[in-house]
């Protein structure tokens, strides 16, 4: 089935000191991607603000296919969870805030719930603005699950759109894996070399991964991998901010067992303290 | 075959490791006498425990070249254990403390099995500092009147603290004798480390005041004819019937709070000297192997349990034994069996002696240690960095004094978290990040080398996160520790990391420390400053020039050599020639350098033991790279201790046709072929003809030792003259 480009962006608006970077990115990215973009505001509607949205809309330099403007009034949450479904939305976009006297980035409670909720791919926007900052590293959750596959091809895809010049494949693996206490000498030593082990063959599991994408897939963009041992979720967040990525990219669900209904917990430790801006891939194969 | 191989290297080391451990059974004998002496536990009590630590750590211990006893830190909770639970009746509360050191030898044993040994690290180093002061101040308060033949003074440790000019001046009316004694003991004691000779150091302070009163005692005796003129309350008794009788421990109130207290304090002080010991340890390790913690506690408990129901205090790794152990060649567990073998041996073979031996001259032993648990220069040193620092050392000290270990430390540690509140300015920063990971390492696949990141935060909250990842990184590799994302870097963890450091040197490993740099300047961080000069305790002597350095300064001028009085952190070098196998090299200074770089002069501290019985040296060496390659060996003076060297297995070569420098001279080096084609009979009468020195080779580069001090001007120019003719005839021959 593969993964499916991303057709249909959504945006959800406020009048907010930030609309004007925040719009701008979006269309920006909208229009890289060639996607139509649905821009919907939850709250009253009254002509004032509809003219100054037209104005600023019109003011920006890239077109992407399309831009919808909705009106809707309801409950945030679910209006944009119900217009997801009802325009088949392929990526929802939010935008993250600040918290104040620190250089951390957090989500608010609403793009918190919808990132959780949404039925579809989530890009979290850390800094938007209304010059462009390109993309150049994107750093990828390369894990061995089912969903491992289609989240890589859309990275690539990503990176085509985007104009990136590398992505970074990172495996977590759980230190539980290596089941080696390291207590002296000769532990460190067995843990090291069983490490060297599971790096093996976790690399090798991603580069075939990837040696069978076209070559149209994958472009010129210069692409390596890093595994990482340490705390799934936790580690690439890090990692992301130490190689300053611009963009790290997730699968949505865990193992696709019983567990994987609920929130996935990998995903806490990064809206916790948002790295860089994220894309939550979610894909069909266990949408 | 490899265990072939492992017992035969075994055997050959025996020798070595039995000499070893004779010398620390010297010191062992005294201290353990003392230890439990001050614990007002029997005074074979500490001997039974040094026996069970030596034979069952050594069985089942996972460290290499410690040595284990009873410890001092657990003197005051022993002591006020057996106050307590005896309600008055020594006896008794010893029995029952027995109890509870079996106790703690379980908990010890469950700290192990559960690898609990990081709990340790939650600990803030200069808190851990003035809880240890505290511990040297209670033995020192209560033994400076039994030093001085004062039996009848009562009170908590400050009464005790306050009477001491009391008793001082009125010693002498009371038991003249044996408190000289014990003062001149004292006195003794603190001068032994000034007189730098080798055949003195051969015996261990400790046991040269022992066996000087053991003398002065006979010399009434036998010579005189008189009876000992020390009263009988004043020596050592030892049970008549040793091995037959061993006392019961009472299990009668394992139930109430008082008991619980003292096994969580014992566990709790136990374990933590044990961790720091060994830690401190393994940095003196020849063979820079890494002691298995956790094994070596589970060992601790096993021995404690023993130690126990023998009528044993509970036993703890010592680091004073154990740099001792290093110092004189000890290389595997076995030294710490062979302690405990001759400790068995003396009790057995000298019980009389023993029984000789004044209380007064142990208390002198035991207020020497407590001094330099609680010596001030620790106060100084933790004040140089940071005040702050020494702040939480004085709270913690005085809080420890004026209630209890467990309330000292507990103050210690909430009073540092303060502090750290305080100076970033941030409840958030802790509040949100404690329970969260914060560190990254990873194997950077394009270089190889292993990167650490770490975040948020790091102090002694979370400094066990950290060391769990740098625990898995190889020595012998290159890693970097990057703090450029952590805002809060606390002195627990910078001193953490210096050893670190240290530890990645010594195997040849690279250990670098980035993003601290910025940091400091945009949150003027006062710990990581501090910490990036090598040693901050000698700033101050850059601003003016002693005579001395004016004297180099202008020799360097005359003979076209740059010169440069700055402390610079010891040459990587040094770690590769065998004399520095078991030291620590600190700094070097007044570096005087060759214009073609080839040969360095300097000054340098370096240090012996670690802890509590490190001992900071200070001596002259010149490196120079040698005209051709050379075999590794090792030349210095024959003397009464290389002679004893080479009983326990370490080799001299020598040369039947120069018996006057095979009789003067210590050779020893591996490949004994190579070296005998190098010491040509020409350069061997250079040898004869000229000053010894302490001369070594790595291969490379030779390095020449000047005096156990430091060198004058005229010694450093004949260093120089023997060096330059010494190189000369090395490219000739």
């Amino acid at each position: 089935m593969g993964f499916q480009p991303f057709k249909t962006f959504l945006f959800g608006f406020a009048f907010s000191p930030s609309l004007r970077a925040n719009v701008f990115e979006v269309i920006r990215l909208a229009s890289f991607f060639k996607a139509t973009l649905l821009l919907i505001h939850v709250g009253e509607k009254n002509s004032s603000k509809e003219q100054q949205f037209e104005a600023l809309i019109n003011g920006c330099p890239e077109k992407p296919a399309s831009i919808e403007v909705h009106w809707r009034s309801g409950e945030p949450v679910a209006t944009i969870l119900k217009a997801c479904d009802e325009f088949n939305v392929d990526l929802l976009l939010l935008g993250a805030l600040k918290r104040e006297n620190m250089v951390k980035f957090y989500l608010g409670s609403i793009a918190r719930k919808l990132t959780r909720k949404a039925p579809c791919s989530v890009l979290l926007m850390l800094k938007p603005s209304e010059e462009r900052r390109p993309c150049k590293h994107i750093v990828v959750n390369g894990f061995d699950s089912l969903q491992t596959r289609e989240t890589l091809e859309a990275s690539f895809y990503v990176s085509l759109s985007l104009g990136t010049e590398k992505i970074t494949i990172v495996e977590e693996i759980s230190e539980s894996l290596v089941a080696i206490t390291v207590d002296d000498d000769r532990s460190l030593r067995k843990a090291t070399i069983k490490k060297e082990r599971i790096n093996r063959v976790e690399k090798n599991r991603v580069h075939d991964i990837v040696r069978s994408f076209s070559s149209e897939q994958i472009g010129n963009v210069s692409w390596g991998t890093q595994s990482i041992f340490g705390r799934r979720g936790y580690s690439i967040g890090h990692y992301a901010r130490v190689v300053r990525a611009d963009l790290l990219i997730m699968n949505a669900q865990e193992e696709s067992s019983f567990f994987g209904r609920f929130f996935p917990k990998d995903l806490e430790h990064i809206l916790a303290e948002l790295p860089t801006d994220v894309l939550i891939v979610k894909t069909n194969s266990n949408g | 075959m490899g265990r072939r191989a492992d017992v035969i290297s075994f055997l050959s080391s025996l020798p070595k490791n039995i000499f070893s451990g004779f010398v620390v059974s010297l010191i062992a004998l005294p201290l353990g006498l003392g230890l439990a002496m001050a614990s007002e536990a029997p005074p074979l009590s500490g001997i039974i425990a040094a026996v069970a630590g030596g034979v069952v750590v050594s069985i089942f211990g996972g460290s290499y070249v410690t040595i284990t006893g009873p410890g001092n830190g657990l003197v005051i909770v022993l002591l006020g254990a057996i106050t307590v639970l005896g309600e008055g009746d020594i006896y008794t509360g010893y029995l029952y403390t027995l109890a509870a050191i079996i106790f703690s030898g379980v908990l010890l044993f469950l700290f192990g099995l559960f690898r609990l040994g990081f709990m340790s690290e939650f600990f803030p180093a200069s808190a851990l500092q003035g809880m240890l002061a505290a511990i040297g101040i209670g033995i020192l308060a209560k033994q400076f009147h039994v030093m001085l033949g004062i039996l009848t003074v009562k009170g908590d440790t400050l009464d005790q603290l306050f009477s001491i000019p009391d008793s001082f001046l009125t010693f002498l009316a009371i038991h003249p004798f044996s408190g000289l004694l014990g003062f001149f003991g004292f006195v003794f004691l603190f001068l032994y480390n000034r007189i730098r000779n080798p055949y003195f150091h051969l015996i261990p302070a400790p046991m040269w005041v022992v066996m000087g009163s053991i003398s002065v005692g006979y010399y009434y005796t036998l010579v005189l004819g008189l009876p000992i003129p020390i009263d009988p309350e004043l020596l050592i008794k030892i049970p008549e019937r040793l091995f037959l009788i061993f006392p019961k421990p009472l299990f009668d109130k394992i139930w109430e709070w008082d008991f619980i207290g003292v096994v969580i304090s014992i566990t709790l002080i136990a374990s933590i000297e044990s961790l720091l010991s060994i830690k401190a340890v393994d940095k003196l390790d020849p063979k820079k192997r890494r002691s298995n913690v956790n094994k070596d506690l589970r060992a601790l408990g096993i021995a404690s349990v023993v130690s126990g129901f023998l009528g044993g205090l509970n036993v703890v790794t010592v680091i004073a034994r154990s740099s001792v152990n290093v110092n004189n060649g000890g290389s595997n567990r076995s030294s710490n069996f062979f302690h405990a073998m001759f400790l068995v041996l003396f009790v057995v073979v000298l019980g009389d002696q023993i029984q000789r031996i004044p209380l007064t001259v142990l208390a002198a032993i035991l207020v020497f240690t407590g001094y330099r648990l609680a010596s001030p220069d620790n106060l100084i040193r933790i004040y140089k960095i940071g005040p702050e620092q020494a702040l939480i050392y004085v709270v913690t000290l005085m809080t420890t004094l004026l209630t209890n270990l467990i309330t000292g430390i507990g103050v210690g540690v909430l009073f540092t978290f303060i502090i750290h509140l305080l100076l970033s300015k941030s409840v958030l920063l802790f509040s949100l990040n404690i329970f969260k990971p914060n560190v990254l390492m990873y194997l950077e696949e394009q270089s190889g080398n292993y990167y650490v990141s770490v975040k948020n935060f790091c102090s002694f909250l979370n400094f066990f996160r950290l060391k769990k990842k740098l625990d898995q990184i190889p020595e012998s590799q290159h890693a970097i520790v990057d703090f450029s994302l952590c805002e809060f870097v606390d002195h627990t963890v910078m001193e953490g990391i210096f050893d670190y450091q240290r530890a990645f040197e010594r195997k040849n490993g690279m250990f670098e420390i980035i993003g601290l740099d910025i940091h400091s300047a945009e949150t003027q961080h006062p710990f990581s400053v501090r910490k990036s000069l090598p040693i901050p305790a000698l700033i101050g002597f850059k601003n003016s020039l002693t005579y001395r350095q004016k004297n180099l300064a202008d020799f360097a001028h005359q003979i076209g050599w740059s010169y440069s009085p700055d402390l610079l952190s010891a040459p990587k070098i040094l770690s590769s020639f065998l004399f520095f196998e078991t030291k620590i090299s600190n700094y070097s200074l007044n570096t005087l350098v060759h214009p073609k770089q080839t040969f360095q002069l300097f000054d340098l501290s370096f240090s012996e033991g670690a802890f509590i019985a490190k001992e900071d040296l200070k001596a002259t060496f010149l490196l120079f790279d040698s005209p051709k390659s050379l075999p590794v060996f090792v030349l210095d003076k024959e003397d009464f201790k290389t002679t004893m060297y080479q009983w326990a297995g370490f080799g001299d070569i020598n040369f039947i046709n120069q018996p006057d420098f095979s009789r003067r001279f210590h050779l020893s080096g591996n490949n004994e072929n190579e070296i005998r084609k190098v010491f040509t009979p020409e350069l061997i009468y250079f040898f004869e003809s000229h000053p010894i020195f302490h001369i070594e080779s790595n291969g490379e580069r030779l390095m020449i030792k000047g005096k156990d001090r430091l060198s004058g001007l005229h010694e450093i120019k004949i260093m120089l003259t023997f060096a330059q003719d010494l190189c000369a005839l090395i490219e000739k021959g």
